[in-house]
């Protein structure tokens, strides 16, 4: 296999959407961070510049090109500086929807993913709940079969996008307790009974904002259920493996320009009569970094050939968002060490990548939930 | 209505040019190639122009450079023009001369009612490629085309062109010295552009899907120069001296003393 196939129309696709991200986002990317929300028409914006449809097919709207071009884009976007948009856009294209293109209905893709891919309605997902985060097998919400309805009741929180979508990827009780009872389902969220918290505050990505869901009575159509009754945990335990390919190229990308910043500083700061770069002790810090820098993203890239082959690529996903989120940790703390007080500040972008990159280790799975899967893939 | 628009292949202005050790250029190795920022500011405005105006419109993309500029020709396909020629060359640093000449070609045989480039090209900044191609075409110019409003105007948000077309003639506004010049030139005329005419387009993805589609026809520079050859060389090129570092000093009796005594400047 050749590493980081990428062509020279990805190359394009890249400076696009490098351009796009320093030239449009970053320059407002504390303004958002402040306000604790960026302006909807984003949306609509990176629907245009064909973000939300890479991987999709043209018919629903996508591009239908391989994952590289995914790649690029999630690697890239880290040049916004803001995570928390970054987030939200990418679940918007990459969490919340690639299931409906998988197992979803013509009908489905309809009426939910295509609006999805032009940015018309803005998509959720919903499975963590206030008593249940990552065992997901116990989850709470039910879904209960009244005719040719659900009956939706109970709260999911930490919802990304949870305060504007317009539907949610839910994931809901429809049967017995444990895994078995578990399905997926499309939830408008102008579904009467429906209703949002405050946005709740974070640490980092304090752009996006960040719902507790409350479900009372809610009733959706049947024919809005993903895939089969009760198998909504072998859904999100094989489907879901995108957000978390996704998680660990930002983890990769994100390093690799906190690691420039902190660098091109060290340059310019001096201590003791020399730039902090002239000293033997940062040098050899900084090499470390980026010599294990480049093992995540080989580990990453080696992850994303067999996700766009279609292979089974769980063990090579988990271990891949394992290890890059994880040295995200190091290289956030090791570049706010680098950078002495002045880093504490905000006046450098460092804090709030130190903020940010922080998420990594806990969404879409924590590292420790990843050491299980992969346990479980070499058959401990 | 067509309009020709030409693109320059150039270095990428986020990486650091590194000069060869014997002067005669820079290194290659690990450099990446764009269009130059003005002209990518002529794609932009080539566009607007067409769709601003009623009836058959064409924008065709021009760029005289080496094999791999198709990239860069791609890229104006990607954001919009319609077709592209390519007049291949062994390098994009050409002598201007030359590279007017192929335009001429090119532009004759195309016979656009508007030719629009960049004022100039980042990489040697010579400036001269606009003008010579107007006196060999014998068109009007209308050069370092800007617009009055702003850039962050909902004027220009809403994609209207800053060239005006009207009974038959071209509006180009100009920044002087001390304001604006408003000049109305005949057709068919070439202008250059300025970096406040607009804010170019992205190749959005589904613009870099059609670009896949469209043509790039290849002439080679041979073919479009005859027996012209190379007028201007490049002997040798040098990094401007390091700045020295600076001195505080305490006082201004110790400042003018030293711009008298040490600097010699008053």
């Amino acid at each position: 296999m050749t590493l980081a196939p990428f062509t020279s129309d990805h190359e394009m696709f890249r400076k696009t959407v490098r351009d796009f991200c320093v030239k449009e986002l970053a320059p407002y990317s504390r303004e958002w961070d402040e306000a604790g929300i960026f302006p909807r028409e984003l949306f609509k914006r990176f629907a245009d510049m064909g973000f939300f449809g890479i991987h999709y097919p043209e018919t629903l709207g996508g591009s239908g090109l391989d994952y590289w071009y995914t790649a690029a884009y999630v690697e890239e976007l880290a040049h916004c500086r803001n995570a928390g948009m970054a987030m939200a856009m990418l679940v918007q294209g990459e969490m919340a929807t690639p299931i409906i293109h998988e197992i979803g209905t013509d009908a489905q893709k309809r009426e939910f993913l295509m609006p999805a891919i032009s940015g018309t309605r803005i998509a959720a997902l919903g499975v963590t709940e206030p008593d249940v985060g990552s065992d997901v097998a116990n989850l709470k919400t039910t879904a209960r079969r009244v005719g040719d309805d659900y009956v939706i009741n109970g709260s999911k929180t930490y919802i990304t996008n949870g305060t504007r979508a317009d539907f949610i990827t839910l994931a809901v009780r429809t049967g017995e307790e444990g895994y078995g009872g578990i399905s997926l389902v499309l939830f408008p969220t102008d579904t009467k009974g429906f209703s949002v918290g405050k946005s709740l505050k974070k640490l980092g990505n304090c752009s996006s904002d960040t719902g507790l869901l409350f479900f009372d009575n809610c009733r959706i159509p049947v024919h809005y259920r993903l895939g089969e009754e009760n198998q909504g945990f072998y859904h999100i335990m094989t489907n879901f493996q995108g957000e978390r390919l996704v998680a660990a190229l930002c983890a990769v990308s994100g390093s690799q320009l906190l690691w420039d910043d902190t660098v091109a500083f060290c340059k310019e700061r001096k201590a003791f009569g020399r730039p902090v770069i002239g000293f033997q002790v940062w040098r050899h810090k900084f090499v470390e970094l980026l010599s294990q820098i480049e093992a995540a993203r080989q580990l990453t890239y080696m992850a994303v050939d067999k996700h766009n082959r279609r292979e089974n690529a769980l063990q090579e996903i988990s271990m891949a968002k394992l290890v890059a989120c994880d040295l995200a940790q190091k290289v956030a703390y090791d570049c706010m060490q680098a950078h002495g007080g002045a880093g504490y500040m905000d006046e450098y972008d460092v804090s709030r990548a130190f903020r940010d990159l922080r998420l990594l280790t806990i969404g879409g799975g924590t590292s420790e939930i990843m050491k299980e899967i992969i346990s479980k893939c070499i058959g401990f | 209505m067509k309009i020709l628009v030409i693109v320059k292949r150039v270095e990428d202005p986020e990486i650091k040019i590194k000069l060869k050790a014997d002067g005669s250029g820079i290194e290659t190795e690990q450099m990446k190639y764009v269009v130059c920022p003005f002209h990518e500011i002529a794609v932009e405005e080539a566009l607007r122009v067409r769709d601003a105006s009623g009836g058959e419109n064409e924008v065709v993309a021009l760029c005289v450079g080496p094999e791999d500029a198709t990239q860069q020709l791609r890229t104006a396909l990607a954001m919009g023009a319609d077709r592209a020629i390519h007049v291949v060359a062994a390098t994009s640093a050409l002598d201007p001369t030359l590279e007017a000449i192929a335009c001429e070609k090119v532009i004759r045989e195309e016979s656009p009612e508007i030719v629009i480039l960049g004022k100039q090209a980042i990489d040697d900044d010579l400036g001269v490629l606009g003008g010579m191609l107007a006196e060999r075409l014998g068109m009007s110019q209308g050069t370092f085309a800007s617009k009055e409003i702003s850039l962050d105007s909902d004027e220009e948000k809403s994609k209207i062109p800053a060239l005006k077309i009207e009974g038959g003639r071209l509006t180009v506004v100009r920044e002087v010295d001390g304001g604006i010049e408003t000049l109305s030139l005949s057709l068919p005329a070439l202008v250059t552009t300025e970096l406040r005419l607009n804010m170019p387009r992205y190749a959005s993805l589904p613009g870099i899907m059609k670009a896949k589609k469209k043509e790039i026809r290849t002439i080679q520079l041979s073919d479009a120069i005859g027996d012209a050859t190379m007028q201007l060389k490049v002997i040798k090129l040098e990094a401007p001296p390091k700045r020295q570092a600076g001195m505080i000093v305490p006082d201004v009796a110790t400042l003018v003393s030293k711009l008298r005594n040490e600097a010699k400047v008053i």
